[in-house]
C-alpha cells in the first residue's frame, strides 16, 4: 500500500518535472503553442496509425510456410492519388496556419518601444533609449509592446527568450529585430542560441517583466545624465559629422535633417529606405552605397566606434527634425 | 569437430575473398566487391570514433553544470562528433558500401564502370579521413560540423582548416563515387535489365548519385572560400572586412540541404529490397517509389533556406522556402505508404533485416512528421537551434539511415561473407537498438519545446531529468550496436554457410554464388522479368 502510494507520487512528481511547454508569458506565445499541439496530435496520430497497420498486416499476413505464395494485388492509381493529394491538402493548411501567424508575430506594433541589444563574446549588453544600459538583464513594461533592434560586436549570437517563443540571429554588420509585448510579470531567461564559442552555454540573462509604474521608476532611477540621442549628438559633434552634414550649405554633402525613414536614390539608381542598417552601413562602408547626386566620398569610420556608439548616433539622426520619430526615442 | 560438406565447398570454391591473400591484394585490388569491405572497415573505425565523442557527450549532460569536461572540450566533441557521422560515416555508409557491393551485382555487370576511380575514391577518403583524426589527436576544431562564418574564419582558435581541409578532400570522393555509379549505371547493365526492371535500390542510388555529383562541388568552393577568409583575410564572410555571413550560410546549406537526402534516399532504397524480399512481394506502386526519390532529389536542391528562418533572412524568403520544403513531405509520404501497402497479403517474415526495416519505417515516419514542425515558420522560430532540431535529424539519420544500413548489412551479409549470422541475436539487436534510440531522442523533442537550446555544455537544472533519460537510453543504443559488432565478426569464421540464396530472395545478386566470383557471375545473365518477379496466386474470383 504505502509502496503504490510512493508510486502514484513519483508518477505526478514526474509529470511536474516535464511539462510540455515553458512559460507561456507573452501575446503570441500561446498562439505558437495552439499550432504546435495541433502539429504533435497530427503527428502521433500519423505514426502511430501507420504503426498500427504495419502491425496489423505483419500478424494477419505473416508467413505460414516457407513454400506459401501470397495473391496477387494490383497497383491501385486512386489510391496512389489519394496519398499524393490528402497530404498536400493537410501540408497547405498548416503552411497558410503557420505563415499567417509568422507574419503576424515579425511585424512590431507602430507603436512599440525600442531597446537596443548588442551582442559580444559572451554577454549582452541592452540600452534603453533614455540611455539606461543593462548587462544581461532586461527589464521591460507589462503589456507594452517592445521591439528589439540588435546586432553582434564579433560572431553570429542568437537572442532566444523562450518564454516569448521569439528568437532571432544576432549579427555583426547589420541590424536584426524581434518584438514581444509581455503578459505576465516575472522573471524568464534569455539566451544564446546560436553557437559563438568557449562560452555559448553561459552567454544567457533574464528578461525581467514589471508593472508599468515599477517600470518607469526603475528606467528613471537607472537613467545616466544623458541619453542615447544625446550621447550620439556629441559624438555627431566630436566625429566632425557635423562640418559636412549640417553645418555646409553647399549642397556637397546630404543633410541628415528628416532623413530617416525616407526613400532616397543611389548612384546605380536603386531605391533605398533609410532604417538603422542603411545609417549604420553609410557610416562604417559609405562608398558601398553612394548617393545619386553626391560626388565627395566619405571617411570610413570603421574600427573607430564601436557598436552602442553605433545605436547612439543612429538613436540621434533619427531625431534630427522628424518629430514623431524623435518622440519615440525619448 | 567434424566439417560439413557446404563448409568444405565453400572453403573450396575460389571467390572475391580467397582468390588472394596479403595486405597488397587488398590494397591494390580494384574489385568493387573488395573496395565495398575497405569502405566497411573504414567507416566503422570512423563510427567508432564518433560514437565515443557522443558518449563522452551525454556523459557530460548528465550533470547540469557539465559533467566531465570544460566547455571548450564540450564543443570540440560536438564538432568532431558531427563532421565524422556526417561525412565519414553516414555519406559513404550505403553508397560506398553497399552501392558498391551491389551495384554491379544487381544490374549483371563485372565490377563498375571505372575499377581504379574507385579505388581511387577510397585513397581519397581515407586521406580525408586522415585529417580528420589528425585534428582529433592535435586538439580538435570548435565550430560545429556547420564552421558558420565569422566564427570559424576569424575567431575560432582551433583546427578549423584541417578539419575543413579534411571535408573538402573526402568531398572528392564522394563526387567520383556519384560519377562512377552514374556511368555504370548507364552503361553496364546486363541485356535485358531495362530501367523500369531495376530494383528500386539502384533508383535511388541514381538519385543520390547525382545530388553528389552536382552539390558536393559547392561545399569545396564554400570552405575554399573560408579558407581563403582565414588565411588571407580577403573579405568574403567577415562583415568587418567587407563580407557578408549569411552568404557562408546560403553556400552551405545549398550543399548541406541536398546532403540530408544524400543519407536518406540510399536508405529508402535499402528498404524497398528488405520489405520486397521479407513480404516476397513486388513493392506496392513500383513507379511511384522510383519517381518519388527524383521528387526528393530535385525538391531537396530548393529548401535550403528553411535552416535559415531566423538568420535575418527575409520574411518572404523564409516564407517561400517553407513553401518548399512542405513539398518534400509528399514524396517522402508516398514511400511510406507504398512500403506499407507491400505488407498487404504479403507472406511477411519476422527475419532480423524486416525488423531493421519496419523500425526504419517508424522512426523515419517519426522524423519525417517533426520535420513539418521545422518547415513552419513560426513553429521554428522558437524550435531553432533546440534540440527539438536535434531528436528530428537524429529520427532521420541515425532512425531512418543507420537503421536501413544495419537492416541492408544483415540482408547482405551472407552474400558479401558467405556465412549466417545467429538469427536471434540479430533480432535482439534490432529490439535493443529500436528501443535505446527512442529513449535518447525523444525525450530530446521534449526538452527542445520547452527551450533548451543544442550546442550547450552547461544547462539549467529544470532539464536534468529528461537528459538523465536520454542518456540512459544512448547506453543502451551503445549496447545496441555492440552486440552486431561482435556476432558479425563472430560468424565470418563460425557462422553456417549460407549459401547462395538463403533468404530465397529475387534479384540477380541471389543468383551466383556466396561469396560472389571475383567476375560475379560466371556468365553474363540475361534479364527476362521485372524486379521483384516473386510468384503470386490470382485473386480468387468474386461470387
Amino acid at each position: 500500500m504505502i509502496h503504490f502510494f510512493h508510486f502514484g507520487k513519483t508518477l505526478s512528481a514526474a509529470w511536474l518535472l516535464f511539462p510540455l511547454h515553458p512559460p507561456t508569458a507573452s501575446t503570441i506565445a500561446h498562439r505558437v503553442d495552439y499550432l504546435y499541439y495541433f502539429l504533435t496530435a497530427f503527428t502521433l496520430f500519423f505514426t502511430f496509425s501507420i504503426f498500427a497497420v504495419i502491425l496489423y498486416f505483419m500478424i494477419k499476413y505473416r508467413r505460414r510456410s516457407d513454400d506459401e505464395v501470397p495473391e496477387e494485388v494490383k497497383t491501385s492509381i486512386p489510391l496512389e492519388l489519394a496519398w499524393t493529394l490528402i497530404p498536400a491538402a493537410i501540408c497547405a493548411f498548416i503552411f497558410f496556419w503557420s505563415c499567417s501567424l509568422f507574419f503576424r508575430n515579425s511585424r512590431p506594433p507602430a507603436n512599440s518601444t525600442e531597446i537596443f541589444v548588442v551582442g559580444k563574446q559572451w554577454m549582452w549588453q541592452l540600452q534603453h533609449a533614455n540611455g539606461a544600459r543593462e548587462i544581461d538583464e532586461l527589464h521591460v513594461p507589462l503589456h507594452v509592446p517592445i521591439k528589439l533592434t540588435m546586432t553582434s560586436e564579433d560572431v553570429i549570437h542568437d537572442f532566444f527568450v523562450p518564454a516569448f517563443r521569439v528568437k532571432e540571429d544576432v549579427l555583426p554588420g547589420r541590424y536584426t529585430s524581434i518584438w514581444f509585448q509581455a503578459t505576465e510579470l516575472g522573471t524568464f531567461p534569455f539566451e544564446c542560441a546560436q553557437m559563438c564559442g568557449a562560452l555559448h552555454s553561459s552567454m544567457r540573462g533574464e528578461v525581467i517583466v514589471m508593472k508599468p509604474d515599477d517600470f518607469a521608476h526603475w528606467l528613471s532611477s537607472n537613467a545616466p545624465a544623458q541619453t542615447m540621442s544625446s550621447t550620439g549628438e556629441q559624438l555627431f559633434a566630436h566625429l566632425g559629422c557635423v562640418s559636412c552634414h549640417v553645418d555646409d550649405t553647399s549642397g556637397r554633402y546630404p543633410q541628415l535633417a528628416g532623413v530617416y525613414g525616407r526613400q532616397v536614390t543611389l548612384r546605380n539608381g536603386a531605391r533605398a529606405a533609410v532604417d538603422e542598417s542603411f545609417i549604420r552601413g553609410a557610416i562604417v562602408n559609405p562608398n558601398a552605397q553612394p548617393l545619386a547626386g553626391y560626388t565627395a566620398s566619405m571617411p570610413s569610420f570603421q574600427g573607430q566606434i564601436d557598436e552602442v556608439q553605433l545605436l547612439d548616433l543612429i538613436a540621434y539622426i533619427k531625431t534630427l527634425g522628424s518629430g514623431q520619430k524623435a518622440d519615440a526615442l525619448r | 569437430m567434424s566439417v560439413g560438406v557446404a563448409e568444405l565447398a565453400t572453403r573450396s570454391r575460389v571467390h572475391y575473398l580467397n582468390e588472394s591473400y596479403g595486405v597488397k591484394s587488398w590494397l591494390l585490388t580494384t574489385d568493387h566487391k573488395r573496395i565495398a569491405v575497405l569502405y566497411m572497415v573504414s567507416i566503422t573505425f570512423m563510427f567508432l570514433v564518433g560514437a565515443c565523442a557522443a558518449a563522452l557527450m551525454r556523459i557530460q549532460l548528465l550533470d547540469p553544470a557539465g559533467a566531465i569536461v570544460q566547455p571548450e572540450t564540450y564543443n570540440k566533441l560536438f564538432s568532431i562528433h558531427g563532421i565524422i557521422m556526417v561525412w565519414f560515416f553516414l555519406i559513404p555508409s550505403i553508397p560506398a558500401v553497399l552501392g558498391n557491393f551491389l551495384i554491379p551485382m544487381m544490374i549483371g555487370a563485372r565490377d563498375v564502370a571505372f575499377p581504379k576511380l574507385n579505388l581511387l575514391s577510397w585513397y581519397i577518403y581515407i586521406i580525408g579521413a586522415l585529417f580528420v583524426l589528425y585534428v582529433v589527436i592535435y586538439g580538435g576544431v570548435d565550430t560545429g560540423w556547420t564552421f558558420y562564418t565569422p566564427y570559424s574564419s576569424t575567431y575560432s582558435n582551433s583546427h578549423v582548416f584541417a578539419a575543413a581541409a579534411g571535408v573538402f578532400i573526402v568531398g572528392f570522393s564522394s563526387i567520383l563515387t556519384g560519377l562512377n555509379f552514374i556511368v555504370t549505371i548507364h552503361k553496364m547493365r546486363a541485356p535485358g535489365m531495362t530501367w523500369f526492371r531495376l530494383p528500386l535500390f539502384i533508383w535511388s542510388l541514381y538519385a543520390t548519385s547525382i545530388i553528389l555529383v552536382l552539390a558536393t562541388p559547392v561545399l569545396a568552393i564554400t570552405l575554399c572560400l573560408m579558407a581563403m577568409e582565414r588565411f588571407l583575410h580577403m573579405g568574403i564572410f567577415n562583415p568587418a572586412i567587407g563580407g557578408d555571413p549569411l552568404l557562408f550560410q546560403h553556400l552551405f546549406w545549398f550543399y548541406s540541404h541536398p546532403a540530408v537526402y544524400i543519407m536518406v534516399l540510399p536508405g529508402m532504397g535499402v528498404i524497398n529490397e528488405l520489405i520486397a524480399a521479407f513480404s516476397r512481394r513486388r513493392i506496392y506502386g513500383y513507379a511511384f517509389v522510383a519517381f518519388s526519390s527524383f521528387a526528393i532529389a530535385f525538391i531537396g536542391f530548393l529548401v535550403w533556406g528553411h535552416h535559415m528562418f531566423v538568420s535575418g533572412q527575409s520574411v518572404y524568403a523564409g516564407m517561400v522556402f517553407s513553401g518548399l520544403s512542405f513539398l518534400v513531405a509528399i514524396p517522402s509520404g508516398i514511400k511510406v505508404f507504398n512500403w506499407t501497402a507491400t505488407l498487404y497479403k504479403g507472406s511477411n517474415s519476422y527475419d532480423a533485416p524486416m525488423l531493421y526495416a519496419l523500425g526504419f519505417i517508424g522512426l523515419f515516419t517519426m522524423g519525417g512528421l517533426t520535420g513539418i514542425f521545422l518547415a513552419s515558420l513560426s513553429i521554428d522560430v522558437h524550435l531553432h537551434d533546440t534540440y527539438f532540431v536535434i531528436a528530428h535529424f537524429h529520427y532521420i539519420m541515425v532512425g531512418g539511415s543507420v537503421m536501413a544500413y544495419m537492416g541492408g548489412l544483415h540482408f547482405w551479409w551472407p552474400k558479401i561473407t558467405g556465412r549466417l549470422y545467429p538469427d536471434k541475436w540479430a533480432r535482439f539487436a534490432a529490439f535493443t537498438i529500436f528501443i535505446g534510440f527512442n529513449l535518447t531522442f525523444f525525450p530530446q523533442y521534449v526538452l527542445g519545446y520547452l527551450g533548451m537550446l543544442r550546442r550547450y555544455a552547461v544547462y539549467p537544472a529544470q532539464f536534468q531529468a529528461l537528459n538523465v533519460l536520454s542518456t540512459a537510453g544512448a547506453s543502451i543504443l551503445g549496447v545496441g550496436y555492440f552486440i552486431p559488432l561482435v556476432y558479425l565478426i563472430w560468424s565470418m569464421r563460425y557462422g553456417r554457410v549460407a549459401g547462395p540464396n538463403p533468404w530465397r530472395a529475387k534479384g540477380l545478386e541471389w543468383e551466383t554464388p556466396s561469396p560472389p566470383p571475383r567476375e560475379n557471375f560466371e556468365e553474363t545473365p540475361i534479364v527476362t522479368e521485372e524486379a521483384y518477379a516473386y510468384p503470386t496466386r490470382p485473386r480468387p474470383a468474386r461470387v
